[in-house]
């Protein structure tokens, strides 16, 4: 399954970034026109427009922290993180300084246990990092310990980004996911429709 | 919001009294503000002085966040952990600060949406089964006053339910149609003789005037951020726009009479700089909800009203009720498209009158949203990758869920009283909730699930969960608690809203309901307030 850029400014609709001032106002009565609505939600045209402690390292990183997160069924992951991940910076939508920091603890981390910064490890060793350090085991939380951080700044923003999207929840059967404008028509639908 | 400029609340806006109104309205939540907009509209002076903030309608996208990706920072709806501190000291703990919203809109921000006339038995249960009381006033009194509530609610609905009390013309808006999910609950419904039909909502099925249509957001409680799902701020914003005065973060903290003890002369409220003002007015209405309206009372004790005023029948507080949720949930072997919605659109309401004194009333609801959805999995989950897929592959998708709320009566025992032991951050004492329910209510909830039992294991569902009364909970419906009568020695207002002891003083909201049943209580208040609005109006 390929992720677009328009799947990002889904995801960022639902993650209230562009703020969608009066969003639903000019749809008449439902329809599938999400997806319009949030592709004016966002200006963002590239990633360069992260806040100064989101750079090209952290963006990679959230990027390799995706490869390891997201299904393997999946791709477009890099555009798609990116188009994200820098829209939410510029709408303010997640705190960068926290980002940044998540990333350094991350590679911290990895530095001890395989000599390298996260973007430079293998798959295995991504998906095994995460595990060594309980990130899959604790609750994630802005302020607590460095697995809650990595855990809230890193796995669960970008879990959030493809899972409440459209996309990401159609993977599971559920086109029109909490959060996303979707319409009044889905709901009425059976599955084969 | 916690600006600190020069105005008495630090962010420029004025909070020093209205020098001359008609009418002061405590509380912006639906009861104060249809009062407010009404009596604004026919040419009074209001002001309306509210205790919680007025929240940003552009922050809106951002509090669903705060919804779908929950976190220890900040609740949906900002609280203030001193300003609402309470305890709960009955059978059951009453989880009161989940129950309700402070701020201009009040818990409609919050709220559900789900709107129902309450039927004619209701207001004579008394008499008819035996069971708690009779209203002072009839189904035929409240019924244009419904009519308007649900004009000014723009509701959405059908005349096709066999157990609606009579109605005079069809809703404004037309019925959102059922849910795929709620055909597979048709088929099970009919089997086990079960009639549904649909459920008026107070959200916008077609666009209207101010506000868009449902664009199916699906968060609709706690927060919609389209406007399609009604809330109090559209009155708000029309009693400014005729012209009332809207006053934010200034909780009421007495209310002063004459010295004779007939009238208010002044609602004293606290600004956010620490200072205390009087508000004057001719007629004041306290609308603060069913917690805080009867704690407001007992707060402004006198010589004149040593037990709370308006107190003479030594009822405020008392009364208390709330309705009770029964549930039941599972999960069938085929899709069931879930969580596309955030409200529901059938129910069944056959249960809903009393054969006799046995069981109070059932209302039966067929959820849109039951289970979780693929992010609230993803969120929580403790693997990643391709096996977080399969997890959230088995955990949406397949869930069918029935709710109730079943109805309590009013027992004296339950209250709202003043805790002196613990006080709020004005150095009030704060309300101590004292709730449970007796062995009519438990009985009637267990009639309930096996009501849902029936029609789960007749759609072939794998039960997985049940609300009984072991672990039911509170709808957050705060009734009872400054019951209306004609005899001043058994209740605390008439049937105009007016306290029986002070002449311009109405109380608005569910504080005033005799008996309960077991609709969603916020129609009925509107229809009250609009009542209360019209024998406001020519007595002004
Ligand atoms: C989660 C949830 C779901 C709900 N779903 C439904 C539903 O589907 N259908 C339904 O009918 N009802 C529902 N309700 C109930 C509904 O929200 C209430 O019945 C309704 O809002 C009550 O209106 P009110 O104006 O009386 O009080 P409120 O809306 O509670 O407003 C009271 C206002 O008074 C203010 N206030 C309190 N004390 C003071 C003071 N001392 N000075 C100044 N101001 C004060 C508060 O800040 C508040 O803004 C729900 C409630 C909750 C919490
Ligand atoms: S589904 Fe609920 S939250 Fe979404 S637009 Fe409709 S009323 Fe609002």
């Amino acid at each position: 399954m390929q992720l677009s850029r328009r799947d990002a400014l889904a995801a960022l609709s639902v993650a209230g970034v562009g703020s969608l001032a009066g969003c639903g106002a000019p749809i008449a009565s439902g329809g599938s026109d999400g997806d319009g609505a949030a592709e004016t939600a966002v200006s963002t045209e590239d990633s360069d427009r992260s806040d100064d402690a989101v750079g090209s390292h952290e963006l990679a990183t959230l990027v390799a922290v995706a490869s390891a997160v997201y299904p393997s069924s999946v791709d477009g992951v890099d555009d798609f993180v990116r188009t994200y991940v820098g829209g939410r910076i510029d709408g303010d939508g997640t705190n960068a300084g926290g980002v940044a920091e998540a990333v350094t603890t991350l590679d911290e981390y990895t530095e001890g246990l395989y000599g390298a910064e996260y973007v430079d490890l293998s798959s295995d060793e991504r998906a095994e990092a995460l595990a060594v350090m309980s990130v899959d085991d604790v609750d994630p939380d802005p302020h607590g310990t460095d697995p809650q951080r990595v855990r809230h700044y890193l796995v669960n923003e970008l879990l959030f980004a493809l899972y409440a999207s459209p996309t990401g929840a159609s993977l599971a059967g559920l086109e029109n996911p909490p959060g996303h404008p979707g319409g009044v028509q889905s709901y009425r639908e059976g599955p084969d429709e | 919001m916690n600006g600190t400029g020069s105005a008495a609340g630090g962010d420029a806006i004025d909070r020093t009294p209205s020098p001359r109104a008609d009418v002061c309205v405590v509380g912006a939540g639906p009861a104060g503000a249809l009062v407010a907009a009404e009596l604004a509209a026919a040419g009074h002076e209001v002001v309306v002085l509210d205790a919680g903030p007025r929240f940003d309608p552009d922050d809106r996208t951002e509090r669903m966040e705060r919804h779908l990706r929950p976190g220890p920072d900040a609740p949906v709806w900002d609280t203030d952990p001193e300003r609402d501190a309470y305890t709960s000291t009955g059978d059951r703990h009453y989880p009161l600060n989940a129950a309700r919203v402070k701020g201009i809109g009040g818990s409609t921000l919050h709220w559900q949406g789900m709107v129902m006339r309450m039927h004619e038995q209701d207001f004579e249960l008394g008499s008819s089964v035996g069971l708690g009381a009779d209203w002072p006033i009839d189904y035929d009194e409240l019924r244009p006053y419904y009519a308007a509530a649900e004009e000014e609610l723009s509701v959405s609905g059908a005349a096709d339910n066999p157990f609606a009390p009579p109605r005079e013309r069809p809703h404004p808006l037309p019925a959102f149609p059922p849910s795929y999910s709620d055909s597979l609950f048709a088929e099970a419904c009919e089997a086990v003789g079960l009639a549904t039909h649909s459920v008026p909502n107070a959200r916008n099925s077609e666009p209207t005037d101010g506000e868009s249509a449902c664009v199916g957001y699906g968060t609709c409680k706690p927060v919609c951020p389209s406007g399609a799902k009604y809330d109090a701020t559209r009155h708000i914003d029309a009693a400014e726009a005729e012209g009332a005065r809207v006053v934010d973060r200034v909780p009421v903290q007495r209310l002063e009479h004459d010295d004779g003890g007939d009238r208010v002369t002044a609602a004293v409220y606290a600004t956010p700089d620490g200072e205390e003002h009087r508000q004057e007015a001719r007629e004041f209405v306290v609308a603060a909800g069913g917690v805080e309206t009867p704690r407001l009372l007992l707060l402004s004790e006198s010589e004149a009203y040593p037990d709370g005023l308006a107190n003479s029948s030594g009822l405020v507080g008392r009364y208390f009720m709330d309705h009770l949720f029964a549930g039941m949930g599972g999960t069938l072997d085929e899709p069931t498209r879930q969580k596309h919605v955030g409200f529901n659109t059938t129910e069944s309401h056959q249960f809903y009158d009393r054969p006799d004194d046995s069981r109070t009333a059932i209302k039966l609801e067929f959820l849109n949203y039951a289970g979780p959805a693929p992010a609230d999995i993803a969120l929580t989950a403790d693997s990643f990758g391709d096996e977080l897929l399969e997890e959230i592959r088995d955990g949406y998708g397949t869930h069918v869920a029935m709710g109730a709320l079943v109805e309590q009566l009013p027992r004296k025992e339950n209250r709202i009283r003043l805790d002196p032991s613990r006080t709020d951050d004005h150095g009030n004492p704060v309300p101590d909730v004292v709730w449970g329910f007796d062995e009519t209510t438990r009985r009637t909830i267990e009639r309930a699930n096996e009501i849902q039992r029936a029609v789960l294991e007749e759609l072939g569902a794998d039960i997985g969960w049940t609300v009984g009364p072991e672990n039911t909970g509170p709808a957050y419906h705060h009734m009872g608690t400054t019951r209306m009568g004609t005899d001043p020695d058994e209740s605390v207002v008439d049937p105009q809203l007016r306290t029986h002891d002070l002449s311009n003083l109405t109380l608005a909201g569910s504080s005033v309901f005799v008996t309960g049943g077991a609709m969603n209580p916020t129609l009925t208040i509107a229809a009250l307030s609009l009542k209360a609005a019209d024998h406001l109006a020519e007595r002004l």
